[in-house]
């Protein structure tokens, strides 16, 4: 076995999660308290430490505290089950998606497998699980409706969300992800190829189910995730708390941050496939306009910068992600179920349907 | 992959298939039937199949058995936990699948090329998912074809069934 | 009779909901805005910004003893207060002023005076009553303490609270 490529990716695993998941995860329940104060002419939190950004880790230390509750007439062994399979597929995600280009030499994804796109699929499919479990288990009515409405409305977004993306392997022709952003510092963002290079009609033409394809995956993100306005599954105005009704303290927690951590993946995912991952053009003059971008393969602290640089580009990305699913939190009202339903299965399935056609179509008559 | 990983994974595998059976509680059983999918997809994947490894836990764990676990949620479990065996059926039960078992061994025994060693995988990895989709759509372009209109007709048929008015 | 609701015919453009969407997060966005940019001021940071300025002349907060200006602490505890209070915060012991005292005619003082502030609902029924006008609610509303000790305040508190009360009756002084 080789100890080097051990050994990295356990930092890497070790220093994603620990130092920018978990840290991040906490900061956008922060910045979601905050953004949603502000839009709401608020202040939210702004007491502990400067600004209130101590906050996390007071509302940690209180989630420590608290008293561990288990109500009686729940299933015990499942009721303890439920929150870790609600945090585990959230962060497993990550592991195929690219972060960084590379730093020391060393590529800035964990596993950069052949099958990326699906692997986050199979495994953001099993987040359903913990949802579903803490409904049952939790042997009450209001998380039991909130766990059955939550598997349908996840069994239903998969689809728009699988068939949403497939206009861009039809393009890149591979599921690698780090193939992916290597076809999009080249060819352009898939969101806006043309940038640069503006007089190519078969770009502009390409920019059409590429856009179609992002609003489609950006909207099934939203509901896989529960987030407002699909988040029926914890819909408090009908369910009370939806599934995590009869959680407290730290298993509670374990659920909120297993939400947002999945938000992350989920924004990360989009970051990813639609918007260039980690690079970030910037203009320069040499001899001529042109665009350049910064790589991590300089030498000495040239190269460290440039990996950190693009590190930080990726996760900015994120967090500006993040910030506009905030927004849309506080603006948009909550969806009917029925119309949720309506809208997944009537709307965003054909329409990614109709787009994976008209994608195919372009690709063939106008190959690039 | 190192012995030591098959090992954990086909042992998984194989406990979680028992447990789905002997497991009382229909939930559980479930759950099992999910571990030894994983397993299964993790057996795939030391084999360097990503891709049915993955599309594994995609559609049998991630689809198939959250409907699975949708349904049993449904259903009153304390009945099923409190029914009593049927003891004539778990002997008979037990006898024919290992008469089963049996059979199959005997018949793998007989194989040709069951007792060779198979050939160590290549050291670079084949990209599969290519390698898969070029065989599926150029030397069996037909049968996918026919496969996919029989599922479109289960669709619409599934719909058709669904929408009908309840006489 | 059922009332039929008559929903209104949408055109297309808003059925499909989107401009309707982006308007909404146009208007959310210009209140972030405002709010970073402190245009819009709606809270006030309690411990730091306090409301006093802004209390209204009738506010009725922590009933307190006052003395007029000749020093004397104006209750003659008749306890008429006592019996109106109605959560029974008020609890006075009175006491007999010594003959030698400038205002020996008043005869009875409050010994001990507490009012216990868990109890106080502020209804300033104690200030209406007061026949010696030596009983007011002040202003004061941040009432805190560690114990329930604490929350009961004695008559040394309850002087401190009220302070000199200018243009009140002196009705026990000697005529001229």
């Amino acid at each position: 076995m080789n100890y080097f490529i051990i050994l990295t990716s356990l930092m890497k695993i070790l220093g994603v999660i620990f130092l920018i998941i978990l840290p991040m995860v906490s900061y956008s329940v922060y910045a979601e308290r905050r953004v949603s104060a502000l839009i709401q002419d608020r202040l939210g939190p702004n007491r502990v430490g400067p600004a209130g950004l101590f906050q996390p880790v007071a509302d940690a230390v209180k989630f420590l505290l608290k008293e561990d509750f288990t109500p009686a007439h729940v299933n015990t062994f499942y009721y303890w089950l439920a929150p870790c399979l609600a945090m585990v597929p959230a962060i497993a995600t990550i592991a195929v998606v690219p972060f960084g280009s590379t730093l020391l030499g060393v590529p800035m994804v964990i596993a950069d497998i052949n099958v990326g796109v699906l692997y986050v699929f199979a495994i953001a499919s099993l987040g359903v699980y913990g949802i579903v479990i803490a409904g049952w288990s939790s042997n009450s009515k209001y998380p039991f409706l909130g766990g059955v409405r939550s598997s349908s409305q996840m069994i239903s977004y998969e689809l728009s969300l699988g068939l949403a993306v497939i206009p861009i392997f039809l393009l890149v022709g591979q599921l690698r992800l780090t193939e992916i952003v290597r076809y999009q510092i080249e060819h352009g963002w898939m969101i806006a190829p043309f940038i640069g290079d503006w007089l190519n009609v078969q770009k502009w033409l390409l920019a059409i189910p590429m856009f179609v394809s992002f609003c489609v995956f950006t909207v099934a993100i939203f509901a896989e995730t529960n987030r407002l306005p699909f988040d029926l599954p914890e819909a408090e105005t009908e369910l009370v708390g939806g599934y995590h009704t009869e959680y407290g303290s730290m298993k509670f927690a374990l659920f909120f941050l297993g939400e947002y951590a999945a938000m992350i993946t989920g924004s990360a995912l989009i970051v990813t496939l639609f918007l260039g991952g980690w690079h970030l053009p910037i203009p320069s003059w040499n001899g001529g306009f042109h665009w350049t971008y910064i790589t991590g393969d300089a030498e000495g602290w040239r190269g460290i910068a440039g990996g950190l640089f693009n590190i930080a580009t990726f996760f900015g990305k994120v967090a500006m992600l993040l910030l506009v699913f905030i927004w849309v939190r506080w603006t948009l009202p909550r969806f009917r179920y029925d119309q949720l339903m309506r809208l997944g299965w009537v709307f965003f399935f054909e329409i990614a349907l109709v787009n994976i056609f008209l994608a195919a179509l372009m690709i063939a008559y106008f190959p690039a | 992959m190192p012995a030591l990983l098959f090992w954990t994974f086909a042992a998984m595998t194989l406990v979680f298939g028992a447990a789905v059976v002997l497991n009382r509680n229909p939930i559980a059983s479930a759950l099992s039937l999910v571990l030894s999918f994983l397993g299964l997809a993790a057996l795939f994947m030391g084999l360097d199949a990503f891709f049915i490894g993955i599309i594994q836990v995609l559609v049998y764990a991630g689809a198939v058995m959250v409907l699975f676990l949708f349904i049993i949620m449904l259903f009153d479990l304390r009945a099923e936990e409190r029914r009593r065996i049927n003891r004539v059926a778990v002997v008979g039960g037990s006898a024919v699948s290992l008469a089963l078992f049996v059979q199959i061994c005997l018949v793998v025994a007989e194989l040709r090329g069951s007792h060779d060693q198979f050939p160590a995988l290549p050291a670079t990895r084949t990209d599969d998912v290519r390698d898969i989709g070029l065989l599926l759509f150029n030397n069996f372009n037909l049968p996918f074809q026919i496969i996919g209109v029989l599922v479109l007709v289960a669709t619409i048929g599934v719909i058709v069934l669904s929408k009908r008015e309840l006489r | 009779m059922a009332i039929t609701v008559r929903r209104p015919n949408l055109s297309w453009k808003e059925r499909i909901y989107l401009p309707a969407i982006l308007s909404g997060m146009v208007i959310t966005m210009r209140h972030l805005k405002n709010m970073i940019f402190g245009r819009t001021k709606v809270t006030m940071e309690y411990p730091e910004e306090k409301w006093d300025s802004h209390m209204p002349e009738h506010y009725r907060g922590a009933p307190a003893l006052v003395r007029d200006v000749a020093g004397r602490i104006r209750c003659v505890a008749c306890q008429l207060c006592e019996f109106i209070c109605p959560p029974r915060a008020i609890k006075i012991i009175p006491g007999e002023l010594p003959g030698d005292d400038k205002f020996a005619k008043v005869e009875k003082y409050p010994n001990e005076f507490d009012i216990d502030m868990i109890r106080c609902i502020y209804c300033g029924m104690c200030e209406e009553v007061c026949p010696e006008q030596a009983i007011f609610l002040r202003k004061d509303y941040a009432i805190t303490g560690f114990t329930r000790e604490d929350m009961v305040h004695d008559k040394e508190k309850l002087l401190e609270i009220g302070g000199v009360m200018h243009g009140v009756v002196l009705k026990w002084n000697e005529k001229k």
